[in-house]
């Protein structure tokens, strides 16, 4: 049995079916200038906060064969200004602040004190390319454990040679390959690559991976985040 | 089952015609909101894809194509992985509401492909390319349109899944290991965007062949007088 009905009041019922769909008109304001920034902000900040909840303390990046390493000299350098902030090693060292026990200036011959391991991981860069690096240095959470860092503050910022800056989660800082990287390829780290000490995490994008460090303030209060980050790039990047 | 005909009678010109309620409201409010944010993926992937538009090693690095930033979304590496890290979500809820509501509705059965669809494709395809004869219409979507769409699903659960794996690659390491690696998964998203982009210009060709009445269709969910009623 048909239903039938007038022409009207079909009318009015594909109308009706039609202004349902309004809400779609709700992705204009992505068009809308004064409200795209702050909605794009939004929407990294909730990818953000996915991501840190799907970071996982106790899971590795994978590692990989030397066989399967890139070479040395095939490893791309991507400081964002200098190759080389001209450091002087003889006076170099890591002023250590905030939040720990021990504050003070850290030379690396007391960082070397610390067991040290080497992995080869991937580096992945957030323009899309990705190169197997051998990596050499200390457990980051042993560091933090010399100075006596408060483990249950918020944030590790760091300050480069070249004005470069960087923040990790405290959960990132502590995970088992964060590394304080004073080697690559068994040999001391090359100025390009950020000696005399630099961070490498397989668990974050490179910017993260911050070279030449200066500065490590353990802290719950961030003045600012990250070079990158500042400029509108994703804060926790966790691979 | 949706595909229950009302008549329509119009008194003025004295005429009866008939309509089929097709597309259910959920299914058209999917369709829209996962078109828009499509197309931001798309062009917000292709300027992410412009900071390194290669997929060899980056030293030395050979760029595959370049193409003109007024293709693209965002601006600037940055602005784009915005766009993008958003319009996943609005992508992937889309996409999530629409095959829940399908499965749960039984309504999957207007437009997945199946095994006796089969025989219907190679007709279907004679009639549009090669000038063969037409054949009879005996419901929604033809076998033609059904491998089209099942298959535009597929590719799309496919770009999630490769998408995942570039951005996480390490706590979805198996993804990424099921790929090929993080190398392949991106190469895989990348052409998973083109197969999508393939699938679009048809979709956009048959749409306007057949005209505003079927366009109509999924925006109000009511066809007139469909064919494949019978007279």
């Amino acid at each position: 049995m048909k239903s039938q009905i007038t022409d009207k009041q079909f009318k009015r019922i594909t109308r009706r079916e039609l202004l349902k769909l309004t809400p779609v008109l709700a992705l204009g304001a992505f068009a809308i200038p004064a409200l795209q920034k702050p909605l794009l902000k939004a929407g990294l900040g909730f990818s953000d906060w996915v991501s840190a909840k799907m970071f996982r303390t106790g899971h590795l990046a994978p590692t990989f064969a030397d066989s399967e390493l890139t070479p040395f000299p095939k490893f791309p350098i991507n400081g964002y200004d200098v190759a080389d902030p001209g450091i002087d090693f003889d006076k170099w060292n890591l002023t250590v602040s905030g939040a720990v026990r021990k504050p003070g200036d850290y030379i690396l011959a007391q960082v070397q004190t610390l067991p040290k391991f080497n992995q080869n991981t991937r580096h992945i860069c957030v323009e899309g390319w990705d190169v197997i690096g051998n990596f050499g240095g200390v457990h980051l959470s042993d560091f933090l454990k010399m100075v006596g860092a408060d483990m249950t503050a918020r944030f590790v910022y760091v300050e480069c040679a070249d004005d470069y800056y960087e923040t990790l989660d405290m959960e990132t800082a502590l995970h088992p390959q964060t590394m304080l990287c004073y080697e690559m390829y068994d040999q001391p780290l090359t100025r390009e690559h950020g000696a005399p000490l630099r961070l490498t995490i397989p668990t974050k994008v490179g910017y993260k991976q911050a070279k030449y460090l200066t500065d490590l303030k353990v802290t719950n209060v961030l003045q600012r985040v990250g070079y990158w980050e500042d400029q509108g790039y994703s804060y926790f990047y966790g691979l | 089952m949706s595909t229950q005909a009302i008549a329509i009678e119009n008194a003025k010109a004295g005429e009866v015609s008939e309509a089929v309620y097709e597309h259910p409201f959920l299914v058209r409010l999917c369709h829209w909101v996962n078109a828009v944010a499509l197309f931001v993926m798309i062009g917000s992937g292709l300027q992410i894809f412009r900071a390194f538009p290669s997929f060899g090693a980056k030293i030395p690095q050979k760029d595959l194509i370049n193409w003109p930033e007024s293709f693209a979304i965002g601006g600037w590496l940055g602005g784009a992985l915005q766009w993008h890290l958003t319009f996943m979500w609005i992508y992937i809820a889309t996409g999530l509401v629409y095959i829940g509501y399908q499965i749960f509705s039984g309504n999957y059965k207007q437009v997945l492909f199946v095994r006796r669809n089969l025989p219907g494709v190679w007709p279907m395809v004679r009639y549009y390319f090669f000038f063969g004869p037409k054949p009879p219409v005996r419901e929604a979507y033809n076998p033609l349109q059904k491998h089209a769409y099942t298959s535009a699903i597929g590719l799309g659960v496919l770009s999630v899944l490769t998408g995942f794996a570039v951005w996480k690659p390490v706590q979805f390491s198996w993804l990424a290991w099921m790929m090929g690696g993080f190398h392949w998964a991106r190469l895989w998203h990348f052409l998973i965007m083109w197969a999508i982009l393939a699938f679009v210009f048809g979709h956009l060709v048959m749409v306007v062949l057949h005209g505003w009445n079927n366009f109509v269709s999924m925006l109000t969910g009511w066809k007139k007088n469909p064919e494949y009623l019978p007279k």
